[in-house]
């Protein structure tokens, strides 16, 4: 029996075999992916927590406690790991940035969807995608050189501090929180304007009471984004912040970060001493808090998709 | 003879360069209902949505002529557009409810004029949606999205709220063209019976529809108005050819 026919049925068909052949080169990349992210977790989790069970560490002394010198101890013999300062600092530099940001990005955001023309966004749209691509140490290096300088000369005391890395922070998730809002306000339909318009509210009305409120999930997406972005921050606010393990009592005196603290100590610590692993476990913090913000960012998205 | 509430004079639209109506002369006249139909592309929509300055939004648009309401062009420069588009409402051919629940879609209008107490948007958010013949339906979810409800819902809970803020004239652009027959007839009733109270222009496809329900009907053939007449005369005894044709089926 020879029918070509039914041994064309039979065999694998060209376009079936690249289907196979396309499926698994992206499957393996996603395994890698997964593999690699996981690694990361399992190598920051099991180094942040030797802290605590190598070295016996309260966890919740490490949380509260307000003294950071990993290489002595205090007067009843336990380490000095307190990481309240850094954790604090990171918050504080954080939620100021966020909070400065915000309007600033709402309104030019607005400004570039609903205000300007089409010509005004074409100049205005590559400026911010420009500043998002500036590396973090020009920022940092801005902020020393001016930042510093002009809260020195305003409030006095060095200059460095929360308010210097608030500042910086603030220029540097403006570009990422304005496009992301821009994107949100853009992806509003046209419809709910015209309807908007048709029972005879003006252009700001509409702005506010309908666009705004259309894109909100998308808007609160975009501040955690930046919030999330001015948290892992390092280079920049290290550079300005002063790096004082205290717990900040001012916004202008010097305070530090997680990330200020391990870009300044992870280069000059022994492996495996309580220094180093103290050092991963404010890297665990790090890496817990970004996932808390990736989860918020879920979550508010998962709330506006019901809505619609 | 009644004195019409809009009339256009000679009014030509263009797009850039694409003329889309071509010196149209139409009037208005008060609590009747006014059926445009046409092929698409004809202009009837650019025509309907000239009476309250829709095409503002859109880019390259020159209009030339007058829309007169009441003696009053509303293309002259003095016009105020939110005070014109309180007067004439609009219902769009998707419904287009905001995300927001069925009482704040009603509500938005009011809110806007800030005039209103509280007992009074509820009143008027009630009677609106009655009139709108969709009381019933979303009386047990007011303040549920709007977007929950079905499009032939949806639809009625944007004409209840063009209601609730009383306007003179009701712009109705294919308002059942995405709906099935049962809500566009519930729609076509409920439009009858808002005939008393206001004036009602409405842009359909649906030939049974505009004779059902208009009193007058505009045929729309390439930016022109073909011929304009009490809508038993358009399909009983057409003038022109045209007309004929496109009604009886033959183009269009």
């Amino acid at each position: 029996m020879n029918d070509p026919i039914r041994e064309s049925m039979l065999k694998k068909s060209k376009a079936a075999k690249r289907e196979t052949f396309g499926k698994t080169i992206s499957f393996l990349a996603i395994a890698v992916i997964v593999a690699v992210v996981a690694a990361i977790f399992y190598f920051v989790a099991s180094k942040g927590i030797s802290t605590f069970t190598q070295n016996g560490v309260n966890f919740w002394d490490f949380l509260t406690g307000s003294t950071w010198n990993p290489g002595s101890k205090g007067a009843d013999g336990k380490p000095l790991v307190g990481a309240l300062p850094m954790i604090l600092g990171s918050f504080f530099v954080t939620i100021l940035a966020a909070i400065i940001a915000t309007p600033f990005a709402i309104a030019a955001a607005i400004f570039m969807t609903e205000v300007a023309g089409k010509k005004g966004t074409k100049i205005l749209q590559p400026v911010i995608e420009l500043l998002v691509g500036i590396p973090s140490v020009v920022y940092g290096f801005i902020g020393l050189s001016v930042v510093v300088p002009f809260v020195r000369s305003i409030f006095g005391g060095t200059g460095f501090g929360i308010l210097a890395g608030t500042f910086v922070l603030f220029v540097m998730i403006l570009p990422t929180v304005t496009s992301m809002t821009v994107d949100s306000l853009r992806s509003v339909p046209r419809h709910y304007r015209e309807a908007s318009y048709a029972l005879a509210a003006t252009r700001w009305q509409t702005i506010y009471k309908v666009i705004l409120r259309s894109a909100m999930p998308g808007i609160l997406t975009a501040i955690v984004f930046g919030m999330a972005r001015a948290f892992g921050e390092a280079l920049a606010v290290q550079m300005v912040i002063g790096n004082a393990f205290t717990v900040p009592n001012s916004l202008t005196t010097p305070a530090s970060t997680l990330t200020s603290v391990l870009t300044m100590g992870m280069g000059n610590s022994v492996m495996g001493t309580l220094s180093n692993n103290a050092l991963w476990s404010l890297a665990l913090i790090l890496l817990m808090m970004s996932l808390i913000f990736n989860l918020v960012i879920r979550w508010i998205g998962n709330k506006g998709g019901n809505t619609k | 003879m009644t004195k019409p509430i809009i009339s256009t004079k000679d009014v030509h639209l263009f797009y850039g360069k694409k003329e889309v109506l071509k010196g149209i002369s139409m009037d208005f006249y008060p609590n009747e209902i006014t059926a445009l139909i046409g092929p698409s592309g004809s202009g009837k929509s650019t025509l309907l949505r000239s009476l309250n300055r829709m095409n503002d939004f859109q880019d390259n648009v020159t209009i030339t002529g007058s829309v007169n309401i009441e003696d009053k062009n509303i293309y002259a420069p003095t016009t105020n557009k939110v005070d014109l588009r309180k007067r004439v409402g609009m219902v769009f051919q998707q419904p287009n409810p905001f995300p927001f629940s069925v009482y704040e879609n009603v509500a938005y209008g009011l809110k806007l004029e800030k005039k209103h107490t509280k007992e009074e948007i509820d009143q008027i958010v009630e009677d609106s949606l009655k009139a709108a013949a969709v009381w019933d339906d979303v009386k047990d979810k007011l303040h549920e999205s709007a977007l929950s409800l079905s499009g032939g819902q949806q639809q009625r809970v944007c004409i209840a709220r063009v209601l609730a803020v009383h306007p003179e004239v009701i712009l109705l652009d294919e308002p059942t063209s995405a709906l099935d027959p049962i809500s566009s007839g519930k729609i076509e009733n409920m439009l009858l019976s808002l005939k008393d109270e206001y004036t009602i222009v409405i842009v359909t496809h649906n030939m049974g529809q505009a004779s059902r329900i208009s009193d007058k009907t505009g045929f729309f053939l390439d930016g022109n108005l073909v011929e304009y007449n009490k809508t038993k005369h358009i399909f009983m005894t057409p003038s022109e050819k045209e007309t004929d044709d496109y009604i009886s089926g033959r183009f269009g």
